[in-house]
């Protein structure tokens, strides 16, 4: 096709001259405003690379005019969080549990340290506020499975609850009655209807009479001739309504059956001391503290 | 080629034997393909707010079908509406048919077909090789490599025998498009196969290389398959459904070498504070910055071509899909340098803001530009005198804008919600926010994004019932668009 330039009438510019399947392009110059702003984001990038590392070169890089890199970036902030929180962080270390709780300051300090780390680490099992998930205990009943003052509070956090990995960890193994064949369908039937009529759900009152003895032979050992659990065995109240797995008669009999066997990760080690001890000073408070 | 007949036989534009049947296929494939994609989007928008529809079920979860919607959407109904106007474009604007005969465009159609399905099944059975956008495995990639080949040669081989003195400037950007993703497709998908029977395969790269590697690849699938294919898809269909000239042919060639020259570096930005180093942190940042007027040179170009030509949009929803794409395409590609500074990218990175600001391109530029060029198409590959209704593509376009509106806002609100309670700290220097604390407080903005992405999907089935009947050959009987519906009645 002939090279044919034509005026436009609404733009007042020329055409190219060139046409595709009827389409025309007009030679509008470029708008001014582009090329000025097209030109500032050039400039601005140069200025960019002068202050911050940029191009490489054939064994490094430019590297800058303060040499600041994300590393150095971090490392500042970093150590910023560090010195602000050195003071607290010392007396921490050098205090024990009671003197801490009994300072409103490092009390303070702990409890919104402590409520920052539980939802990082402990939430996922025991819930945004220790509210708990079933075989995952709540932590704000102060209904406590191995102990709920300060002492063994800090002590569980440590070691965990059958840990492997730790030596000291929290350990207990309840039988699985049925698995095991140590006691018949019968004999799990009575005890758990005799469990039942701790908190008056009973619905087989000769049942829950045979329940008893079984209960004395079986589980008093752990959960104490009057079933009110034993902390330092772990071994849970069972007269208080309140359910790791829950209490139901069809739960309960599962757990006689099977058994459980929760686990918890031992932190020590993995957290440091003093936020260890902020954690213990927070869950301790859920509860209302022992 | 056969160069000399066909001059002869081409004298006049009537007398050229278009190849139009790949046109037409392509052209339904993408009308197929963008539903199944808005149906498989939608569906995990909705997981997002509701986990149970998960379902429990391996092939339905998140996680294989959010790689499904993506390359649905960008490979299978994007992809197909570049073939399809590609096809079409090259031929009409070379005046001559597409070379390779039928079987060589025939091939193209059917092997990425075969492509997109073997991809797909691969999704959904957990066949991936875990890369972004860039998921399916090493036999699949040669696959698509062979039909890339053919695609490169048949587009090639077409503008060598035009009939124009000039290779008009949509072209420009179509070979753009498919020259890059040959080359970023070869790249990113160098791995090493296990077995020559197995599907598993291993990177060549590995660690900050692979990551870089991969969004060299991941950014420029964005700039040259949703960036430069889609603006020679704009530079065809605007001006010929305005009936005005372009704008400006000299900022079409600047923009265009300025854009390609730039997209290219900006990958890092996409690994702004991680193991990547400074210095190539510094450089995806300050090309995207770099990139703004170039990107917006396409804007420019696609909105002033209508100057003369704005009442038009009272009266044609079809340039309005057009019309309204140039404008998410201008918002998007202001937002895309925003996003990249790094102060700014620091919270924004790995919240819903990336997904809102994606989709504002996608939903925004891609698929409106795309549905554009699918009306004007409809009736002129079935030689139709017009649509079946102009008033539904008007109620598909207010369902389309209204959709993107709720997901973009809603995207935005909840993305920088989520970045500014990540790094809330109280008075002591501690975190303020739980992680699922974050999860829980976007909850309503899910339900919000999940609903605009029904109305954008209901859209697109009026879309499927006007094309079906279109080809059919029915008209509505209504009223023109800027006449009063009374009008109709009487």
């Amino acid at each position: 096709m002939s090279t044919h330039v034509e005026k436009d009438q609404v733009s007042g510019h020329e055409t190219t001259g060139h046409e595709w399947d009827g389409i025309k392009e007009l030679n509008t110059p470029l708008p001014s405003w582009w090329v000025y702003v097209f030109w500032a984001t050039i400039v601005w990038s140069v200025g960019y690379w002068v202050v911050y590392p940029s191009w490489p070169t054939a064994t490094s890089y430019l590297t800058g005019m303060f040499e600041t890199t994300n590393r150095t970036q971090l490392h500042e902030t970093m150590a910023n969080v560090a010195a602000e929180r050195a003071p607290y962080m010392e007396r921490l270390a050098a205090l024990d549990l009671d003197e801490i709780v009994n300072d409103s300051e490092l009390l303070n300090f702990s409890m919104a340290g402590g409520k920052a780390v539980f939802a990082e680490n402990c939430a996922p099992c025991h819930g945004t506020g220790g509210s708990g998930n079933p075989g995952f205990p709540s932590l704000q009943d102060d209904d406590w499975l191995w102990g709920g003052s300060l002492e063994t509070i800090n002590e569980t956090l440590h070691v965990g609850v059958r840990w492997d990995a730790n030596d000291d960890t929290r350990f207990n193994d309840m039988p699985a009655f049925g698995r095991d064949e140590i006691l018949e369908r019968e004999g799990i039937n009575d005890v758990v209807q005799y469990v039942l009529s701790f908190t008056g759900r009973e619905t087989d009152k000769a049942a829950a009479t045979r329940g008893m003895e079984v209960f004395a032979d079986n589980c008093a050992s752990c959960h104490g001739e009057d079933a009110k659990g034993v902390q330092e065995l772990g071994a849970p109240n069972l007269t208080d309504a309140i359910w790791l797995y829950g209490g139901d008669a069809a739960t309960i009999t599962e757990t006689v059956t099977n058994s459980r066997g929760g686990v918890m990760p031992a932190w020590g080690g993995r957290l440091d001391e003093e936020t260890i001890k902020m954690l213990t000073v927070y869950v301790h408070s859920l509860g209302g503290g022992q | 080629m056969s160069q000399g007949s066909m001059a002869q036989t081409a004298s006049t534009p009537a007398a050229v034997n278009y190849n139009m049947d790949v046109v037409r296929w392509a052209a339904l494939a993408t009308v197929f393909w963008g539903v199944v994609g808005f149906l498989a989007g939608d569906l995990i928008a909705w997981q997002l707010a509701f986990p149970a529809l998960n379902f429990d079920n391996e092939f339905l979860n998140f996680g294989r079908l959010r790689p499904l919607h993506t390359s649905a959407v960008v490979f299978a109904f994007g992809g197909n509406a570049l073939l399809s106007t590609s096809f079409y474009v090259v031929q009409r604007t070379c005046r001559t048919p597409l070379y390779g005969g039928k079987a060589l465009p025939a091939f193209v159609f059917w092997g990425y077909q075969l492509f997109i399905v073997m991809a797909a099944i691969g999704y959904v059975t957990g066949v991936t090789q875990g890369r972004e956008y860039a998921e399916p495995e090493w036999f699949v990639d040669i696959w698509l490599t062979v039909v890339w080949v053919a695609y490169l040669a048949m587009f090639v081989g077409t503008l060598l025998k035009r009939h124009e003195p000039h290779i008009y400037v949509a072209n420009w950007f179509y070979l753009a498009f498919i020259v890059t993703i040959a080359m970023l497709h070869l790249g990113n998908n160098l791995a090493i196969p296990v077995s020559f029977m197995g599907t598993k395969s291993y990177s060549m790269f590995s660690g900050v290389q692979d990551a870089l590697t991969q969004w060299w690849y991941g950014h420029n699938a964005v700039g040259f398959f949703l960036t430069a294919g889609f603006l020679g898809m704009m530079y065809y269909f605007i001006p010929k459904r305005a009936e005005r000239p372009v704008y400006s042919y000299r900022l079409s060639i600047i923009h265009f070498w300025a854009l390609i020259f730039l997209y290219i570096w900006a990958g890092p930005h996409h690994l702004h504070y991680t193991a990547l180093p400074d210095w190539a942190q510094t450089l995806g940042m300050t090309f995207s910055i770099m990139l703004w007027m170039p990107s917006w040179g396409g804007m420019i170009n696609g909105l002033m071509t209508l100057s003369g030509a704005w009442d038009k949009l009272r009266t044609d929803p079809v340039l309005r899909f057009m019309v309204a794409a140039v404008g998410f395409y201008g918002m998007s590609t202001f937002e895309g340098p925003v996003m990249s500074i790094k102060a700014v990218n620091g919270l924004s990175h790995y919240t819903d803001w990336t997904i809102g600001h994606v989709h504002s391109g996608a939903l925004g530029w891609v698929a409106f530009v795309s549905f554009g060029a699918i009306y004007h198409l409809i009736p002129v590959l079935w030689h139709r005198e017009r649509l079946y209704s102009m008033r539904l593509v008007a109620y598909h376009f207010w369902l389309g804008t209204i959709g993107i509106v709720l997901y973009i806002t809603s995207m935005w609100v909840s993305g920088i919600m989520q970045g500014l309670m990540w790094r809330a700290y109280d008075d002591l220097g501690f975190l303020q926010y739980s992680f699922i604390e974050t999860v829980e407080a976007m909850h309503p903005y899910y339900i919000i994004r999940a609903t605009g992405g029904l109305l954008f999907l209901l859209g697109s089935l009026i879309m499927v019932w006007n094309v079906y009947k279109t080809i059919k050959g029915d008209l509505r009987r209504e009223a023109p668009i800027g006449t009063p519906a009374t009008v109709a009645a009487e």
